[in-house]
Order: C-alpha cells, then structure tokens, then sequence
C-alpha cells in the first residue's frame, strides 16, 4: 500500500534535534529520520523504546559458555583424555583453569558475532538489499525527517519549514 | 560547604573506641609462651571444628610459611615455637591487613584523580572534592602503615620473616635476595613511595583549591602537568610498594604481575568508595548538580575493574597452577588447604556477584543498589588482601574474630572521620574549573 509522507531536509544536526523536538511537541508522528552520522540523543528526543539488543547479548553470551564447556569436555575429556599439566585427573572440573581462556573467548565470540547479525536482521538489512533512504544526501552531509500525512499537508510543511528545514517535499511511499 | 553531621561523627567514633578495644583484646590474649600457644590450639580444637580448625594440630608449620621449608632444618623440632609466633603474629597482621586496606582505598582514589586530571576528563570535575577528601586519609593512613612496618623492622612481631637475621643466616635465597630485602633499604623505599604520594596529594589539593580563586587557567595547567608526572611515578612505587609490603611476607615466592593484581585491587575499591560517598552526599542534599549519570560512569568503573582484577587475578593463578613448580605452587596450595572459605568466597564476591549484578545498564543508576553492591565488593578486597597476608604470617590460625573486626572497625572509623572533616574544608563543587560545565551537563 503506498502511503502519503512528507520529508523535510535539514544540513546541521543541532537544527534537526530542534525540528524534532518540535514536531514531537505538536504531536506529529515522525516516522523516520535519516542521518549521515549517529546524532548523540536523537532516539530519546524522537521518543524511540530502549533497545533490547543488550538481553539478546547476554543470552548468546550464556548459548557460547555452553558451547564451550560441552565441547571442550568431549574433546579433552572424554573422547580423547588429555593429560594437562602433569595432572592426569580426567576430571572437566579439576582442569578448568586451563579451559577458562577457551570459556571466556567462544562467550565472546558468541556474543559479538550474533549480537551484530541479530541487530542486523532486526534492522532489516541483507545482502543485496535496496537501500532505504529516500534521498542521496543524507548519506553526505544532509538529515531527513519523514512524518506521515493525515490530510495536514499544508499545515506541516508550514512547521517544517518554521523549524529550519532547507527542503520539504511530499512524496508517495511502498511500504 | 558541607557540615559533618554529627550522628556520622558519633557513629566513627563508637567505631573507633569498639574497634580499639577489639585490639587491645586482640593483643593482651595474644600467648606469650610456647606453652600458653600449645594450650590456645587444643582449646580452639574443641571450641569449633570449622575448616581450619581440624588440619591446626597435624599440619603446622609446613604449608603456612613459605620461607618455613627451606630453614626448617634449623627449626625441625620446633614446631611449637613456630605455632607461637603465628598466634602472636594474629593481631599484628589483623590490624596491619586493616590499616593496608583503608589506606590502599584512598591510594586507588589518588590514582584515579590523576588520570581524571592527566585525561583532562569533561565528566568527573564534579567529583574532584569528593575525591581530594578521600585522599586526605593519604596522610594518616600512609603514617600509620609505615609505624607498623617500622614496629616489624624493630622485631616487635614476625610478619616479615626476612626481617629477622636468624631466618636469613640460615636461608640462602634470602641471603641473595638480601640487598634489596633489607630493613633500612626497605624502610627508605617505603619512605620515599609515601612522601612521593602524599606530597602529590597535597600540592595538587593546593592547585585545585587555588584554581577556584584565580582568574586564568595556570593553576589548573599545572595540575595537569603534575598529575601526568604522577603517574609516572606512582606506577613504578606501587609496583614497588606491593612486593615490599605484601608479597614479601612470602619472601621466597614471587609473581611478575604482583604489582597490577594488588593495584587492580585498590583500584576497584577506590573508585566503589567514591561512589559510596557521591551518594551518601547526594543524599544529603549535596552536590545537587551529580546526576544518574556521574553514579552510571563509576558504577561501570566498578563492573570493569572488577573484571580486570578477576583476569589478573586468574592470570597470575593459571600459570602457576599450569607450571606446577613447587617453589610457586606452595603459594595456593596454602591457600587451597587453609582458607578455602576466604579464598573461594573472595572470588564470588569480586568476581561473580559485580558480573551479574552489575551488568545491567539500569541498574547502575538506581543508587542504594550502588551502595549496597558497593558493601560487598569492599569486604571482598579486604577478603583480597586478608588473603596476600594472612596465609603467610598466622598459616592455619586464621580466624575473622575480635582483632579482624576490630582492625575494620577503627580504620574503618578513622577513615570515615578523616575524610569527612576533610570534605567539611572546602565547598563541595568546584568552582573554577575550566571543564565544569561539562561536568554539569553530562548525561548518558
């Protein structure tokens, strides 16, 4: 369904938070804005949930502890005993002070590598996909607001452009 | 201007009048005789069979003192004599481990404001008096641990082993190592390393307060300098000071990364007691301007740190239990056999409990969950440095009792009286500071 959207364009991040702020303050839903650079504070100002990719980590952090332990102890400890250091207990839990290094790195390994793809995923980019942003310039040295339209065309573009916009133009949008 | 409110001052008081009772006690049961020493144990066999206890009668002698196998031909036959100096060695290392602990945590505070002053950090400027008050018990604390390692050099205890001629006519690894582990060598170091911090400590309080009243920015100029030439020095000393200070009370066993675990330490404990204090003030109506945000950024010092102590920590262990060479490994061993309580509960503490409790970014903010994390990861580093001393001096006698408690308790007092009048000397918030602003409007 294509939906009717209007995009105001800004060329300096402080005016762009202002313009934010304002049109979150007339309670217009912004629904995205595209930047050439993260702007520190602007998924508060936009009114943007927290993210729950921290949770995420620390489960894959737990998934690759996991890993490791099961793997190291079938490696070391049972399919091919080992004698580490001198001590030959074959016990998983009297050698872990050497397993500790394997432990700690496959928790980090797990929890980055899958972190990345999972904000990837949620952030719907994948190979060869078209980008999203509706204008070039916001990938050089310009901001986008887009705001969806109820009927309030003419009233929006007036506080867009009240709010410094350098360019504001109505386009239609597949979404 | 802060005032010391008066139930704070009375309660670090009563914790210094119970705190020095405890001690005197501590000392006056302390046996004087080998007989007396011999009686103390078979009573504390029967009095409580906790983990320490059972070993005390059979194994004595061997595993507790490192320098303990290689002069034991001398000293074969007396074990019992050996049992004696550990008990009379108890309340001399509980008060010494107390006067370290609360001494290293204003040490650690130091090492942080010098790198908030070297980085010329936009955050903490709010916090630099709160940290100039805890570094006011330097001066104190410093004096007090050094009139204890003067008392040691005088024979009036048997902490250091080295320090007795006798041990090392007959020992010669301390004969070689006897240049540097000397008594004048090692008080002349231990004099340089505190006049070198306490001195630092009070010319940049100077530069700090002076810079409130100035009208450029040269005073604050020059701390910069001063604080960068710091930690130069400080690095080096600290290092220094670990191996003369604790490690050598193991003086036949060494670590390379000695000096960074027992920073790491006093680090994490500094920065905790910082916390603890911006909140308490916060409170109280102070420091209106510290936001969630200041106590976010130390709390995650905390997490970090604890981290990095836990990799130091299990580094210098992994090689030496990896190695398994005798001279090294007796170090855990005792530690293993004796105080597995303390030794396994500290790494719970340190390690375990700020990993998952501090992980969570909100958290971080809510403040009386800072200070009660905090409480915790203070008694495990004193746990940590319970741990570097005791095995060595009282072997299989410890006990948390009446000296220990007392120990925390008049340092703890001292401490908390020194450093509160101190922040009672100058207005809470800098005034002058060229980054304050900064500071005011940090947000996360």
């Amino acid at each position: 369904m294509a939906s009717k959207v209007i995009q105001a364009l800004y060329n300096d991040d402080d005016v762009l938070m202002h313009a934010v702020k304002k049109v979150r303050a007339e309670h217009h839903h912004i629904e995205e804005v595209y930047t050439p650079f993260p702007v520190h504070g602007l998924d508060k100002a936009m009114g943007l949930a927290d993210t729950r990719i921290a949770i995420t980590s620390f489960l894959y952090g737990c998934l690759g502890l996991t890993v490791a332990v099961v793997m190291m102890n079938f490696i070391m400890i049972e399919d091919w005993p080992q004698d580490i250091g001198g001590k030959p207990s074959f016990s998983y839990l009297e050698n872990m002070p050497a397993f500790v290094p394997i432990m700690f790195e496959l928790t980090v390994f797990f929890a980055a590598h899958l972190m990345v793809i999972t904000f990837y995923l949620r952030s719907r980019m994948w190979p060869f996909k078209k980008a999203e942003n509706p204008d070039k310039r916001t990938t050089d040295d310009h901001f986008l607001m887009e705001i969806g339209l109820h009927d309030n065309e003419n009233e929006l573009a007036e506080l867009l452009w009240e709010t410094g916009a350098v360019e504001v133009k109505v386009t239609e949008k597949e979404s | 201007m802060y005032t010391f409110s008066n139930k704070l001052r009375l309660g670090s008081f009563i914790a210094m009048g119970l705190g020095f009772i405890f001690l005197v006690i501590g000392f006056m049961s302390a046996p004087s005789t080998v007989e007396e020493a011999k009686a103390m144990v078979a009573v504390h066999d029967d009095g409580h069979g906790g983990g320490h206890a059972e070993a005390a009668t059979e194994s004595h002698g061997d595993q507790g003192h490192g320098a303990e196998a290689s002069h034991g031909e001398e000293h074969d036959s007396s074990h019992d004599e050996h049992l004696l100096s550990q008990l009379k060695n108890r309340p001399w290392s509980a008060l010494y481990v107390a006067a370290f602990f609360f001494f290293m945590i204003s040490l650690g505070v130091l090492a942080f404001y010098a790198i908030q002053r070297a980085a010329q950090a936009g955050w903490s400027p709010l916090l630099f008096r709160v940290m100039e008050g805890i570094t006011a018990y330097l001066v104190p604390g410093g004096i007090i641990v050094f009139v204890i390692l003067l008392l040691s050099a005088m024979h009036m205890n048997h902490m250091f082993v080295w320090m007795d001629p006798e041990v090392v006519a007959h020992d010669e690894l301390l004969q070689g190592k006897a240049g540097y582990l000397n008594p004048t060598f090692f008080l002349i170091r231990a004099a340089i390393f505190l006049g070198g911090w306490i001195f630092y400590r009070q010319y940049s309080r100077k530069l700090s307060l002076a810079q409130d009243e100035s009208d450029d920015n040269t005073n604050f100029v020059k701390n910069f300098r001063w604080s960068a030439g710091f930690l130069v020095f400080y690095l080096v000393t600290e290092s220094m000071m670990s191996w003369d200070w604790i490690m050598s009370v193991d003086p036949h066993w060494f670590s390379t990364l000695f000096g960074w675990y027992v920073f790491a330490s006093m680090f994490v404990s500094g920065i905790t007691v910082i916390a603890m204090v911006t909140v308490y003030l916060k409170s109280k109506g102070y420091l209106e301007d510290v936001n969630d945000s200041h106590i976010h950024d130390l709390a995650k010092f905390m997490f970090g740190i604890s981290i990095f102590w836990t990799y130091l920590w299990f580094a210098q262990f992994m090689l030496i239990w990896y190695a398994n060479i005798p001279e090294e490994v007796t170090y855990y061993v005792a530690r293993f056999q004796d105080y597995k309580l303390p030794f396994f509960g500290m790494l719970v503490l340190n390690f375990v409990f700020p990993l998952l409790v501090l992980m969570n970014s909100d958290y971080k903010r809510v403040n009386w969950f800072v200070i009660m994390t905090g409480i915790v990861v203070l008694f495990g580093h004193y746990l940590d440095i319970f741990n570097m001393i005791m095995p060595a001096t009282v072997g299989d006698q410890w006990f948390i009792g009446l000296p220990e408690i007392g120990g925390i308790l008049f340092f703890g007092g001292l401490f908390v009286f020194w450093v509160f009048t101190a922040l009672t000397k100058a207005p809470l918030q800098p005034k002058r500071n060229p980054f304050i602003e900064e500071s005011r409007h940090f947000h996360y």
